[in-house]
């Protein structure tokens, strides 16, 4: 029998990927980072209203190892990172598969700028790693690493390349809907953007800006249109945690969603973690962009559909 | 009622009053954000193409078509004929409603007629079809680690991008949804 050429296909891409999780891997541990293996199959994940995770057994297979490095940084550890499988249901398109590979990392001590920064040195050093310069292209588009990067609030964005203020977005229930189609396109174009400040709602687990409570201290990284990474200072109030978890549980219970229970050993524990900044990195994504990907099926081993 | 998340490239559908294909289909999501779907849509009846964009929990009525075994026999020019193999009658349905299909049409190629109020608005081709390369590049032998595609000419006309170890000449199987090379058929 021949072989199966969709398998097949991957292979120079794949060698890629490792590269790049290899460089990955080098770069946190010299500046360092413990690497941890946190339980895949959690009981409570974090409800987010926009995020479905899958059951099993009784349990739920995380959608980040979010709550879990966080508990170890309520613990004493400083700086962590992980790179884990993770899992979001009905989520399949050209940048999703439903299991997919997120590199998350912790920082005590540091807010999102900090993670900025730290973003600023990561992509350059693994770019380079596999032997890519500061310039090149993504499908047809230019990238150029040298820093600094583009550092644009979600107000400014929306501002600027969608006539709109966010408030006003929100209350006509187009916020996301404006966002795909007239914010995300623009940002990266060259050097990577920040998309920094997002309105309060659109944070469950960040920090709000104490000089505008309004806001949320959470960014996105965008390179050539392409959504990398999501941060946050993290919130570490666990009253105003276990309130935000409340009400998006009640959203994703009155649209008839699986029904989470209260992540309790995490809320127990928070008071404990100090103020830390933390960020969830799509290495699939990653690799898409460092190999100039059209699809997201290009850079992992199985799709759902080879399966 | 028909999910919005199962809407395919193809599918027919009625959105206010009236009948419409899917032309494309991507499903997005911004960071922690809603779940969109950026469809692309004719009009069956004016053939007009209009952008929709939908959300998840969005929902159409699905549309019943009546379809008919067929066979392709030939176009003209944007024309495209086939035959009912029950009542031998011949339709000829223009190339915009074909869309992708015409990639795929040999003669005798059986098919679907779909019908919407005794009117052929399109046809469904076999998923997976067998046909000849009659133009590619030579492979340079040896070079197994390549993984690269390269372009190659079918019968009808339709490029597909193939393995390096494809040959002129060689039989292959499409998946014809995707337009994806799947394997080299023995002959």
């Amino acid at each position: 029998m021949e072989v199966n050429w969709r398998l097949a296909r991957r292979q120079k891409a794949l060698w890629k990927r490792a590269a790049i999780v290899q460089a990955v891997r080098t770069f946190f541990v010299g500046r360092g980072y413990l690497e941890v293996e946190t339980p895949q199959r959690i009981p409570a994940p974090a409800p987010e209203s926009h995020i479905d995770a899958m059951p099993a057994d009784g349990w739920f297979l995380q959608t980040s190892p979010e709550l879990c490095m966080k508990r170890l940084l309520a613990a004493g550890y400083e700086r962590l990172f992980q790179i884990c499988h993770c899992w979001r249901g009905a989520e399949r398109g050209s940048l999703h598969v439903p299991e997919f590979t997120i590199l998350e990392w912790y920082r005590g001590g540091a807010d999102y700028r900090g993670l900025m920064d730290e973003c600023e040195a990561l992509l350059p050093y693994v770019a380079h790693a596999i032997g890519l310069p500061d310039q090149f292209s993504y499908r047809g588009r230019p990238v150029d690493l040298a820093t600094p990067w583009e550092r644009i609030s979600v107000r400014e964005a929306f501002s600027r390349y969608a006539h709109t203020s966010p408030e006003e977005a929100l209350e006509r229930g187009v916020f996301d809907a404006l966002m795909v189609s007239d914010v995300e396109p623009r940002l990266g174009a060259g050097r990577p953007t920040f998309l920094y400040d997002y309105p309060a709602q659109r944070g469950a687990l960040a920090r709000l800006r104490a000089d505008d409570p309004g806001v949320a201290e959470r960014f996105e990284l965008y390179a050539a249109g392409l959504e990398l990474a999501n941060a946050f200072s993290e919130l570490v109030d666990a009253e105003e945690q276990r309130a935000r978890f409340t009400q998006e549980e009640t959203y994703r219970r009155s649209l008839g969603k699986h029904p989470y229970p209260m992540a309790d050993e995490f809320l127990r524990e928070l008071p404990n973690m100090p103020p830390a900044a933390g960020i969830a990195l799509g290495v699939d994504r990653l690799v898409m962009l460092l190999t100039d990907a059209a699809t997201i099926d290009e850079v992992v081993a199985f799709t759902p559909e080879d399966l | 009622m028909l999910p919005v998340g199962e809407l395919k490239k193809g599918t027919t559908l009625i959105l206010d009053n009236e009948l419409y294909v899917v032309t494309s289909f991507e499903f997005v999501k911004p960071g922690k954000g809603q779940a969109m779907y950026r469809t692309k849509m004719r009009n069956l009846a004016s053939g007009a193409v209009v952008e929709r964009t939908f959300r998840s929990g969005d929902s159409f009525e699905p549309t019943r078509l009546d379809q008919h075994n067929a066979q392709y026999l030939y176009h003209d020019g944007d024309s495209y004929t086939f035959m009912d193999n029950d009542s031998y009658e011949q339709f000829t349905i223009g190339e915009e409603a074909l869309g992708d299909a015409t990639n795929y049409l040999i003669d005798n190629l059986p098919v679907e007629i779909l019908f919407f109020r005794d009117k052929p608005i399109g046809v469904n081709i076999p998923n997976f079809l067998n046909l000849r390369v009659v133009k590619c590049d030579a492979w340079a032998k040896g070079d197994t680690s390549s993984s690269d595609f390269k372009p190659a000419t079918l019968e009808t006309g339709a490029v597909v991008r193939v393995p390096p170890f494809v040959n002129e000449g060689d039989l292959i199987q499409i998946d014809t949804r995707s337009g994806e090379y799947l394997s080299r058929v023995k002959e």
